[in-house]
């Protein structure tokens, strides 16, 4: 099991998977945007998608858990 | 009918009036096509072109419009205080304060200023115009122009225009150095999360911050003064009027004015000279090498510290907030895109302002 954390403050602005997704390491999960950067946060081990805890359009805070790959 | 033709603009035009228009529309195209800083190049363009329409004396001592502008809002010091007003009501100090050593490399990248300094004494500049064109490598446009006007007035079109030109191209700028001077196992290097900052913290370091750097700087006290007062605006929580009136109307308002004042003082006597070009030179040596300080001194700070610091995060020790720290997350993030670098490197940009408003008030105290 890994989580996918925000690495800081910011707004997510897209959300690329589905729970049920198979994903490799490095792909790209979700875009964040924080002084209006977009980042993207990548998939920290190859796996299934378990778990989106955000959406598009969501506030998030630092190390909130937004993603969960089993 | 000749009295009528002789009154109009047409018959006095210059071949330096139509330079400075190409100039004028050159960096409207820049701000509408490229959006290269366009809060600032749109009003400094038209600033620039209206002030190459002959007869109509806008730039006219004690009579045009653009003048007064210039007058009594640069000449008086009242404009880039307030732009920093704005600023420290939109800047968080939160990544400084959870980790002081980017306090270190804000200082270091200040090099450059002190290479151009030396660089435009060389050149044949006086000592207040080299502190002028020195202090565009810390990559600050208010500072840049409130040291400027206290020092070398007739090259504030040129400095003013170095400084925001190479804040612009800090994408273009630094990657290529900072790929030189570190390493790909530095470049992967990955900083711990930054610890969260108490509101009292935030709220005791403007007031500390003002009283110790004005101690020690009093010539910095005007630009520092109202970066601090503006911060104490956003954190204290209170105001919340003042914070957003100084963030968003004011520094818009002022905005406008210094934009169409720096663009005033380029008529064609005055821009279209080979000193110009050496201002320009020298700023970007100046950029250059503040960029390489702050690389080298992060480098140098691994060999004492226990927690690494990605060297990556030196570069944005220059002040444009908050380009140079985004320069610094796309680097890391090319290099391991699980690297996270952007609110590390807003340790040292934001460091940077504070480091080149000091660098200012010595300049200003020695030279003015």
């Amino acid at each position: 099991m890994s989580e996918v954390t925000a690495p800081m403050a910011g707004k997510i602005i897209d959300v690329k998977v589905e729970v049920g997704d198979t994903v490799n390491e490095d792909d790209e999960l979700l875009i964040l945007e924080a002084m209006k950067m977009e980042m993207p946060l990548v998939a920290s081990t190859s796996g299934r998608v378990k778990e989106i805890r955000c959406k598009k359009g969501d506030s998030v805070g630092a190390d909130d858990i937004l993603v969960v790959i089993e | 009918m000749l009295d009528m033709v002789l009154a109009t603009g047409f018959i006095h035009l210059t071949l330096g009036n139509l330079v400075m228009w190409l100039i004028a529309f050159f960096f409207i195209y820049l701000a509408i096509r490229k959006s290269y800083e366009p809060l600032l190049l749109v009003p400094i363009g038209f600033g620039i072109l209206i002030v190459n329409l002959p007869l109509t004396f806008l730039m006219e001592e004690g009579e045009g419009l653009l003048w007064r502008f210039y007058h009594y809002g640069l000449e008086w010091e009242v404009i880039p205080p307030l732009i920093f007003l704005g600023l420290g009501a939109m800047t968080d100090f939160g990544p400084m304060i959870a980790n002081p050593k980017t306090l270190l490399l804000g200082a270091g990248a200040q090099f450059g200023v002190y290479v151009a300094f030396f660089g435009a004494l060389f050149l044949g500049f006086s000592v207040p115009e080299a502190c002028s064109i020195g202090i565009i490598g810390g990559a600050d446009g208010p500072t840049t122009i409130y040291t400027t006007v206290h020092l070398a007035p007739h090259l504030l079109g040129a400095t003013a225009i170095a400084a925001y030109s190479y804040m612009s191209l800090v994408p273009i700028i630094q990657p290529p150095i900072m790929r030189l001077l570190t390493t790909e196992k530095e470049r992967k290097i990955v900083m711990k999360q930054l610890r969260p900052v108490s509101k009292r913290e935030k709220i005791l370091f403007p007031l500390v911050t003002v009283v110790v750097i004005c101690l020690i700087v009093p010539a910095s006290a005007p630009l520092m003064g109202m970066f601090m007062l503006g911060n104490l605006f956003k954190e204290c929580g209170v105001v919340k009027r003042l914070s957003d009136a100084a963030a968003n109307e004011l520094m818009n308002i002022v905005t406008i004015v210094l934009g169409v004042s720096v663009g005033a003082t380029m008529s064609a006597a005055h821009f279209l000279k080979l000193q110009v070009i050496s201002v320009f030179i020298m700023g970007i040596v100046a950029f250059a090498f503040s960029t390489t300080a702050g690389i080298l001194l992060a480098k140098f700070m691994n060999f004492f510290t226990k927690e690494k610091i990605n060297p990556l995060i030196g570069s944005a020790g220059v002040s444009a907030v908050p380009m140079a720290a985004r320069v610094s997350q796309l680097m890391g993030s090319k290099a391991d895109p699980k690297n996270f670098l952007l609110m590390h490197a807003m340790g040292p940009n934001v460091a940077g302002v504070i480091g080149t408003v000091v660098a200012a008030g010595v300049f200003i105290a020695l030279a003015g």
